[in-house]
């Protein structure tokens, strides 16, 4: 009820403790698209549902080459995404022409984050409303991250972002401990089924969805549409009945996201998480 | 009481000469590995040819500093426009950009004399020549560097393509097969090497066509 009186702007605090334009940036991330990202010692797979508004439309971009080794995922304000894209580019070009070698990808979210910090601090700016889910290489394997609106930053062993999120995270959950050792076509295999969690029943075809890998001796690639329904196909994800493996899953994803999604609503403040 | 002179200069020069040729569906561009500084040298296997997209190889004469510096630019842009277009950048598009690039430093050049090889977006062999400022010109041969004056009189004997220097310009790629080009092209060294102290010791060949790019090399003489 006091929230109305303390979010005007960015450099207003709530008696709280709480800036609610950055809570509310996060929202927007919230609504966006679902975007998944999972790693394992050698490579990361970036993906997410690609739904356009209308029949007529093209979907939207959300999964951006930055380099050959750091590709991002983003959900919320695409076009704020697109932006910080660019900005990602720009830093990863400028220190390979000055260190002729790849930026690191730890380097590369501290610059991300700072400059989401700025727009947190500053009264005449907003804070950017997308999450990005950063993964890439560095010396010492593979790497995902994702960078909040509000200039914070975590790395992550596999996350989800983004609306019906909760569905893909609690997959994850059960399965995380798997990737650090899976293969490449594993970790993809798992993307897809988290993906196929977000989606609520839908069917899962490479139309709907985007995939992209990252690892040690692969660049970046987005992959193409007959390669993600010949995987879809292979692996037999269509369908809406999970693969034996998972049988007990259905009626533990159900009662988990909903419990999931009334405990992020009880005032904890995003920021904290 | 004389004015004292600069005896200082940003530049040196590393010698060593560049050439290429155009093909129908090939582009042939081929350059001695020898850098030297006054009469010293400085290494015998230094390469001055670089790839900077899918279809465009340059090679540069000149001073190296200035010449890595170029390339260094260049496939910076080269990112960018990746990023931008959502494709690599075709041959007659890297010769803008290299001429806009050189121009840009009209006031403190690059001291960098250069050729830009390639393949055009039709597949055919396109070769651009280039002073240090950014002046150029689509031509079907060029030569530069050290020993150009020596190479460039024989490619306008050997080559049977229409002389660059006729009116109106002809549309200029040798009739020659790629092997057949490859060999004159050594030649053009092998004769280089002879009289010209700043070329020797090593020749690389780029050769780019339908099937991609490949390099050759061969042994010149060291003295």
């Amino acid at each position: 009820m006091f929230r109305n009186q303390y979010d005007t702007d960015v450099t207003t605090w709530s008696p709280a403790g709480r800036l609610f334009q950055v809570e509310y940036a996060m929202e927007a991330v919230k609504q966006g698209s679902a975007a998944i990202g999972l790693r394992s010692k050698t490579h990361v797979v970036l993906a997410c549902v690609n739904k356009s508004t209308s029949e007529l439309s093209s979907h939207q971009k959300k999964i951006f080459k930055v380099d050959d080794h750091i590709g991002v995922a983003i959900a919320g304000l695409t076009a704020d995404g697109r932006v910080l894209s660019r900005y990602l580019r720009n830093e990863c070009i400028n220190y390979s022409y000055t260190y002729e070698s790849p930026l690191p990808i730890g380097r590369l979210v501290v610059q991300l984050a700072d400059k989401a910090q700025v727009c947190t601090q500053r009264s005449w700016k907003r804070p950017y409303g997308v999450g990005l889910l950063v993964g890439g290489l560095d010396e010492s394997g593979a790497h995902l991250y994702y960078n909040c609106p509000s200039g914070n930053y975590f790395e992550y062993e596999a996350f989800a972002i983004g609306s019906r999120s909760q569905a893909a995270k609690t997959y994850l959950e059960r399965k995380f401990e798997t990737f650090k050792d899976s293969s490449r076509d594993n970790l993809i295999k798992d993307a897809l089924f988290a993906l196929r969690e977000t989606l609520q029943g839908e069917k899962l075809t490479s139309s709907v969805c985007t995939i992209a890998v990252v690892g040690v001796g692969e660049a970046f690639q987005i992959l193409n549409q007959e390669t993600v329904q010949g995987l879809i196909n292979e692996f037999e994800i269509v369908g809406e009945e999970p693969p034996p493996a998972d049988e007990a899953a259905p009626p533990e994803q159900g009662s988990g996201a909903e419990s999931g999604s009334s405990a992020a609503e009880q005032g904890a403040a995003p920021m904290d998480i | 009481m004389t004015k004292q002179q600069a005896n200082w200069s940003p530049y040196d020069n590393n010698g060593g000469t560049v050439v290429a040729i155009a093909g129908a569906d090939y582009c042939v561009i081929a350059s001695d590995t020898r850098m030297s500084t006054g009469y010293s040298i400085l290494t015998r296997d230094y390469s001055k040819i670089i790839q900077l997209a899918d279809k465009s190889v340059m090679a540069s004469s000149g001073f190296q500093a200035d010449v890595r510096a170029l390339q260094k630019v260049l496939e910076a842009r080269h990112l960018i426009y990746q990023h931008q277009h959502n494709k690599q950048m075709s041959c007659p598009a890297m010769a803008q950009l290299l001429s806009n690039t050189l121009y840009f430093k009209r006031f403190f050049p690059y001291y960098a004399f250069n050729v830009l090889g390639g393949l055009d977006s039709e597949g055919k062999g396109c070769v651009f020549t280039y002073d240090a400022v950014g002046s150029y010109e689509r031509v079907g041969y060029s030569s530069q560097g050290s020993g150009s004056t020596l190479i460039t009189p024989f490619l306008d004997n050997q080559l049977k393509s229409p002389s660059p220097l006729l009116l109106p310009a002809k549309d200029a790629v040798t009739p020659l097969s790629e092997s057949e080009a490859i060999e004159l092209v050594k030649t053009c060294f092998v004769s280089a090497t002879e009289r010209d102290i700043y070329t020797g010791d090593k020749l690389e060949i780029v050769i780019l066509n339908a099937s991609g790019i490949r390099r050759d090399y061969m042994e010149l003489r060291k003295d």
